[in-house]
């Protein structure tokens, strides 16, 4: 073995690399290619729900100046079908056209396509369509969407259920059986819109027989395989170009239909040819996420030891399943929901229901923050029950911190945790103790102060490729990457992670640069470009980019740091058990003055005269690494608010969380992540919610009605952290890229439902309104003035 | 029937011919290829679009580019004065206040113009300027800090920087 390095940028707030393009106003978005001859892409959209599409009538469309080319869904059979990555036992698969050929399921639904020279052209051009609807009965709500008699979104499927999924363990019934203390709770976690700024966009040209495509997406991988599939083009004959991408959150994590129709286009067209999102149509035509209706009762002891969870779901996947639709209520959330606890007995069944409503597939946390939502609500509610602080009750259950690795009841194995310090941690950091007094004093102000915890376990590092496929998932979980160092010893790391805010640049830099012993100043980290990555990246989602891509970073460049020693063993004439490779030097240790710079080196490989005997010349290493396991970060995440008594309104006034996400590679950029995670799931719980009426429209159609949290709504928040490492992978590492999401909508909850326990409330549905709490307030008898 | 309008856009003067339905923002990006002014929205919530027009932070959506005729526009690319970054621009950096970056040149413009009407705010006032600009990225909070640390760096070199608009009409 070589002598190791000492992590020197590893854990250090590093500036990030990303940043002086993007304060410059330099970066490229995918809305800002602009390419010469280039046409513009409209979409028609149903406004129905659901109806069957009678005629489609084109003539005057086509006779608009300007216009290029005007399609229909028939016209465009030959983009084929929108993929669908996981199969779930018993799964009810539905066809998904790009455009829609017999019938419109969703309000939202594309139906025809034009082409025109300019987007105003394309856009008078798409007034123009005639379509002939008869309009079809609809169904909106899932559970609706069940019973006999509902309106069948899909025909040929028999009925709107896509799956039945169940996952037991332990003895429920004895456990219901011993129970001191029954709780039943329906508990609705609403549908929510993902609203990255960046609405989505497309932009392709087709030269050579080589295909180009800009886009807005968190896989560019998949839509270069899924593009080459379906347009019948050689794999390497399609660049799929990831540029700046402003935010996802799942809902870039799609091969959508404008995808293949603009690459289909500009091939058949011969030119560059631009499609970007208008923002209420995204509202429409990009996916939706959560939308469960949850059956939830809890068995547990007076001493509120928890005996059993039995839950039945129904989740809305929308109108048809997309990409990884099938796995987020199941695979995602089912698995996880006895989070932190030590559960005995575990009943769940998750059915999956198609609506006429935008489908739904990924956002933030995906399944899990709908499962930490579930089982810290119940937590509190049999707190509630028998009198018990919830923070104690939480304590009684946690998996300790010796149980680890730990089976869960759900049938997975959890690699790491200690959750009590993060609970002490984040309760000192509440002045938890204090609290009563708190309330005491807003009471006299005539307002309600409540504090809420919410103790959470997520899965990251997706997904050991055997574990994918015994799941369903149609392709493995690895990640790739390369790090090539030229001559001079400048270096490239090519990832396979895609990312789109998370800052890759830096910490992947920061890894490599601890395994070369160089600067990370002097790394270049690239991504999101088919045509410079290994031969096939998995992605950025679902908190995997660490655990899964900056391992195989990591792993890459101790390769390439293996090859750096033995050179440099050789020229030094030395052993490469002596060999130190740190501050872009290479020595024997204890001879720092008689050092090769690291340059020397790779100058050395690409000279080639002058290597070890066998060594094959140049200085680069592939890695794809295939995770052994999942990782499972946790914390505890306090909110307390006060609500005002004469409006209902919520303030959040105090946010503390301490979470652990083993070996943070930047804390600085961890932070980060931990602040828009907590601010999307403060707006799950407090403002957001998509609201369809029973026709299938949208209502929360635009920004005016769906509110995204502002800089008003939401207060600083305290951040502290602990640390547990994972042994799934060397770096020590877990993931943090949704962990405030999940813990943050449990606790603002709790929180607001402990303020307004007084009254007598145990529980209210989402998005806590100023509205929802008034008349909660009004209804109990108090706030009448 | 198209215009004859010239706009100042980061100091030059731009005579164009244009369509009197063209937003500013249209005219921003695709008449003068100025693409770090972004378009999140169509209902002028989101604030990716914020320039200043005649010093005053706007958003470019809610304005047609006729109406900016003989105005001065400040965007992201004239922030930086011959190289040297404004002060808003390297406190986003230093507190870690970006991380997509779609938000960040219309939060930084919004933050430019509060900041020379109220050179020394608290944090609630902060919060309260910039509730016009969503950013689904940093949840705020570093957002809030360099906007705080950037005036307290204008403050100390007060007098020595140039307003970024030259003439402030208000």
């Amino acid at each position: 073995m070589t002598a190791s390095t000492t992590p020197t940028y590893i854990g250090a707030r590093v500036a990030r690399k990303e940043d002086p393009r993007l304060i410059t106003g330099e970066g490229t978005f995918t809305d800002d290619v602009t390419l010469p001859g280039m046409a513009y892409l409209t979409l028609v959209r149903s406004p129905h729900a659901h109806a069957r599409i009678r005629r489609i009538d084109t003539t005057a469309a086509k006779k608009e100046p300007g216009v290029v080319a005007v399609f229909t869904g028939k016209d465009l059979e030959a983009t084929g079908m929108l993929p669908v990555f996981i199969t779930v036992p018993s799964m009810s698969g539905s066809k998904h056209m790009p455009i829609a050929t017999d019938k419109a399921r969703y309000a939202g639904d594309a139906v025809a396509a034009v082409v025109a020279d300019s987007r105003e052209a394309a856009k008078r051009a798409a007034d123009l369509i005639a379509v002939d609807y008869e309009p079809l009965p609809i169904v909106v709500d899932a559970m609706k969407a069940l019973e006999p008699g509902a309106p069948i979104v899909h025909e040929e499927l028999g009925s709107n259920l896509v799956f039945t999924y169940p996952v037991k363990g332990g003895d429920i019934d004895k456990a219901f059986k011993d129970a001191e203390v029954k709780i039943s709770q329906r508990i609705v976690n609403q549908r929510l819109i993902p609203n990255a700024i960046e609405p989505r966009a497309v932009t392709a040209k087709f030269e050579a027989g080589e295909l180009t495509l800009w886009s807005t997406t968190q896989i560019p991988h998949f839509v270069q395989l899924i593009a080459a599939l379906n347009l019948g083009l050689g794999q390497n004959k399609v660049r799929v170009i990831a540029p700046e991408v402003g935010g996802g959150f799942g809902s870039k994590l799609q091969v959508y239909a404008e995808e293949l129709l603009v690459g289909f286009l500009a091939k058949t067209l011969g030119r560059p040819v631009k499609w970007t999102e208008e923002r209420r149509e995204g509202y429409l035509a990009t996916i939706h996420g959560r939308d469960h209706v949850s059956d939830v009762e809890l068995a547990a002891k007076r001493d509120g030891t928890i005996l059993g969870l039995r839950v039945r779901t129904v989740a809305n996947v929308g109108a048809y399943l997309q990409a990884f639709a099938p796995g987020i209520p199941t695979i995602l959330h089912v698995f996880i929901v006895p989070g932190a606890y030590r559960i005995p007995a575990f009943d769940y069944e998750m059915r999956g229901a198609y609506t006429n409503t935008t489908p739904v597939d990924a956002y933030r946390g995906a399944g899990r923050p709908e499962a930490a939502y579930l089982i810290e609500r119940m937590v509190d509610r049999l707190a509630d029950e028998i009198r018990m602080d919830p923070a104690e009750v939480r304590r009684k259950n946690f998996i300790a911190a010796d149980a680890f690795p730990f089976n869960t009841i759900s049938g997975i194995t959890y690699d790491s945790g200690n959750y009590e310090p993060a609970l002490d941690r984040a309760l000192a950091m509440a002045d938890y103790k204090g609290f009563e007094k708190r309330r005491a004093e807003a009471k006299t102000r005539g307002n309600y102060r409540g504090i809420g915890i919410s103790s959470y376990v997520e899965i990251c590092g997706l997904a050991p490729s055997k574990v994918n496929a015994a799941l369903g998932v149609g392709w493995g979980g690895y990640e790739s990457a390369r790090i090539r160092v030229h001559a001079t010893g400048s270096v490239q790391v090519f990832t396979g992670t895609s990312p789109h805010g998370q800052g890759h640049e830096t910490s992947w830099a920061q890894i490599a640069a601890d395994a070369l012993g160089i600067s990370p100043n002097d790394i270049e980290v690239r991504h999101g470009d088919t045509f410079e990555s290994p031969g096939m990246g998995v992605g950025t989602f679902g908190s995997r980019s660490l655990a899964v891509g900056g391992v195989a970073v990591h792993k890459a460049a101790e390769k390439v740091r293996e090859k750096v020693v033995q050179i440099g063993a050789h020229l030094l004439e030395a052993s490469p058990a002596d060999v130190v490779v740190a501050g872009g030097k290479v020595f024997v240790k204890g001879v720092p003055e008689k050092a090769k710079n690291f340059g020397d080196i790779s100058m050395a490989a690409y000279l080639a005269n002058n290597l070890p005997e066998g060594m094959e010349p140049g200085l680069e290493a592939t890695v794809y690494y295939d995770p052994p396991n999942f990782t499972f970060p946790f914390g505890t995440h306090i909110a307390e608010v006060e609500i005002d008594g004469e409006t209902g309104t919520v303030q959040i006034v105090k946010y503390s969380a301490c979470d652990d996400c083993g070996r943070q590679i930047n804390p600085m950029i961890v932070e980060g992540q931990l602040h828009g995670g907590i601010t999307q799931g403060i707006g799950q719980a407090l403002y957001e919610g998509a609201v369809y009426d029973s026709d299938g429209q949208l209502l929360s159609g635009s920004m005016m009605e769906y509110h995204v949290p502002t800089a008003e709504d939401v207060p600083a928040f305290d951040l502290d952290s602990t640390e547990t490492l994972t042994n799934t992978n060397p770096l020590g590492v877990k993931g943090i890229g949704e962990a405030g999401t999940i813990g943050s909508t449990p606790a603002a909850v709790n929180a607001v439902i402990d303020a307004l326990s007084p009254l007598g409330i145990k529980h209210l549905d989402m998005p806590l309104t100023p509205e929802k709490l008034w008349r909660a307030i009004r209804a109990s008898g108090e706030g009448r003035r | 029937m198209p215009h004859a309008v010239a706009v100042t856009v980061n100091g030059t003067s731009y005579p164009r011919e244009i369509e009197p339905t063209l937003l500013l923002v249209e005219y921003l990006r695709e008449t003068l290829g100025l693409t770090g002014t972004h378009v999140g929205c169509d209902t002028s919530q989101c604030g990716a679009c914020t320039v200043l027009v005649d010093g005053r932070a706007t958003k470019a959506c809610t304005m047609l580019a006729v109406q900016a005729d003989g105005a001065e526009v400040i965007t992201i690319e004239g922030l930086a004065k011959n190289g040297d970054m404004h002060p808003i621009q390297r406190a986003f950096a230093k507190e870690h206040a970006l991380q997509c970056g779609f938000c960040t040149p219309g939060l930084m413009i919004t933050a430019v113009d509060f900041l020379e009407r109220n050179p020394s705010p608290s944090d609630a006032e902060i919060r309260h300027a910039i509730k016009g600009n969503l950013c689904r990225c940093t949840g705020y909070h570093n957002i809030v800090n360099a906007i705080r640390s950037a005036s307290a760096e204008m403050r100390q070199s007060a007098g020595a920087r140039p307003k970024v608009a030259a003439e402030v009409k208000r």
